[in-house]
């Protein structure tokens, strides 16, 4: 129960000014501007575009500034600010086929159409902290140049679909379920699902994969193809009668060759798990897709084995971040009158409690 | 002109205005209004009435489960738009990616003065340079990506020879 309690005011506005004293930090140190946030801290901008579930560089990197770079009160930020505008529609599925990769890489198979690309990764560096970044003023680095070659860089599922070697994706109906619009109900379909996952908070997502690899619903997986690009998004647009590019993304997409299934009339095939996410993401999306799968044991035909991954309630309502930390951080705001109540309860109980205890002595 | 032709002419009209639409959309604010206010010199914006103010919204981008199967919200993205009319009549859409008031009604802008006749010069002027920005910056990402694609080379263990 909640109740006005009035007083607070003059404490709440010096407490928001010593936010942002505290925010801008010692004044002797030049200030953060939000481009350099954008430019320079990009991996955190893409977090927040990503479970803010708003593609904006700009707002993300102003949201972290504004939160002293709490990533998950960046995002609620972003949530907030996504609300209070109007939606002018929805894009045609991106075509992650025709991806301009900065990266693209296959775990299955070594030489593929395209090549394995590896992009600005963290993957083979020694992961020692590197002092010379601590100083300031430092030569702009500079990356070499290839010859790119030219041409497409099919999806490596592609090739195994052409043999029927793995499941074939099914179509859906073409206008998707929204949780930004209905709430949330089971039970999910897979779209429904993935716009959850794409949108959860990064942690959670990868405890949940990690929990499959662990033997809590295991479904083997090997990362078919990772990439991560920029792709165009392509709106109709009713007042021109035709369509157009409204802009484009960086994704990050991941797609799992998992374990095969077969039965006496159909011959054995791989399945799939899928992830896509905003931004340079790619633990998130790895992860994705190895939730994706999990959640997809029923539509497989596969037992339950009682793994947390494999519950689609448990995870899609603890997946979201926001929703988490609002419910878990009201609990610090006044509960005077419950507690109040609580009290007065023990207090009764210990009277009644002690008097009996006398009672007994004295009998 | 037959209906065939005809037809053509409509496709290639409406071809070209998509094209540059799509280039108008995706263009770096900075340099969007650069090229406007070049292009203007020491003029203002032409007369126009503004149909539809310039407004900030989202569009929900959606992908597919596998790349290839059932359509998905992936989440949204920043676009704004604008209308315009020109006093002869010729009427301008501007969409651009992110909150850029301005960008969108240079945008409605600049289609609308395409409409009315003077697409060569606004291409020549505005939308080549854009064209050929994106694709300096496109390639040389893929420049650089190409720069980490791994060579295989097998090894040949002594025991195994």
């Amino acid at each position: 129960m909640y109740v006005a309690v009035k007083g607070g005011e003059r404490a709440i506005d010096n407490a928001h000014a010593w936010l942002a004293e505290e925010r801008r930090g010692d004044p002797g140190v030049a200030e953060l501007s939000v481009a350099q946030i954008r430019e320079q801290l990009s991996l955190a901008v893409n977090r927040v575009m990503a479970e803010g579930s708003l593609y904006d560089p700009d707002l993300a990197a102003l949201a972290i500034k504004q939160a002293r770079g709490d990533l998950i009160e960046a995002v609620f930020l972003i949530r907030a600010y996504r609300t209070t505008l109007p939606r002018f529609g929805a894009s045609r599925p991106v075509d992650t086929g025709a991806m301009s990769c900065d990266r693209r890489i296959s775990a299955t198979f070594k030489d593929l159409p395209g090549g394995q690309v590896l992009g600005p990764t963290f993957d083979y560096t020694h992961r020692l902290l590197d002092f010379a970044l601590a100083a300031e003023g430092l030569a702009v680095p500079e990356a070499e140049r290839g010859a790119p070659a030219e041409g497409p860089m099919p999806h490596v599922t592609g090739f195994l679909a052409r043999e029927d070697l793995i499941q074939p994706e099914p179509e859906g109906a073409e206008t998707p379920r929204d949780l930004t619009r209905e709430p949330l109900d089971f039970p999910a379909d897979r779209p429904l699902r993935l716009q959850a996952l794409t949108r959860g908070d990064e942690g959670f997502v990868l405890s949940m994969a990690y929990s499959t690899q662990r033997g809590y619903g295991r479904n083997h997986p090997f990362v078919g193809e990772l990439r991560i690009g920029t792709v165009t998004v392509e709106m109709d647009i009713p007042e021109l009668g035709f369509s157009m590019d409204v802009g484009e993304v960086v994704l990050t997409e991941c797609e799992t060759v998992n374990q095969f299934k077969g039965s006496k009339t159909e011959p054995p095939q791989f399945t799939r798990g899928y992830g896509l996410v905003f931004g340079q993401t790619e633990r998130k999306a790895i992860s994705m897709a190895l939730v994706d799968r999990a959640l997809r044991w029923e539509e497989l035909g596969e037992d339950d084995v009682g793994a947390p991954a494999q519950d689609a309630e448990f995870v899609l309502y603890h997946s979201d971040n926001v929703q988490a930390t609002g419910f878990l951080e009201h609990i610090k705001l006044p509960h005077y009158v419950d507690f109040q109540s609580e009290l007065e309860l023990i207090r009764r109980l210990r009277r009644e409690a002690m008097a009996a205890t006398r009672r007994e002595a004295a009998e | 002109m037959s209906n065939s032709a005809m037809q053509s002419v409509e496709d290639g009209a409406q071809a070209s205005r998509r094209a540059r639409l799509s280039t108008l959309a995706r263009a770096p604010e900075a340099e969007l209004l650069a090229l406007w206010s070049s292009w203007l010199g020491d003029r203002a914006d032409p007369a126009h009435e503004v149909l539809r103010p310039p407004e900030i919204g989202t569009v929900m981008v959606r992908g597919r489960a596998g790349a290839t199967g059932a359509p998905f919200n992936l989440g949204e993205m920043t676009v704004t738009r604008a209308a315009v009319r020109l006093p002869d009549g010729a009427v301008g859409h501007g969409h651009v990616q992110g909150r850029s008031k301005r960008a969108a009604l240079v945008a409605a802008l600049i289609d609308a003065l395409s409409e009315a006749g003077q697409a060569e010069a606004l291409d020549a002027a505005i939308l080549a340079p854009l064209r050929r920005q994106a694709e300096a910056v496109r390639s040389g990402r893929a420049a650089r990506a190409a720069a980490t694609k791994v060579e295989f080379f097998t090894m040949v263990r002594g025991d195994n020879a």
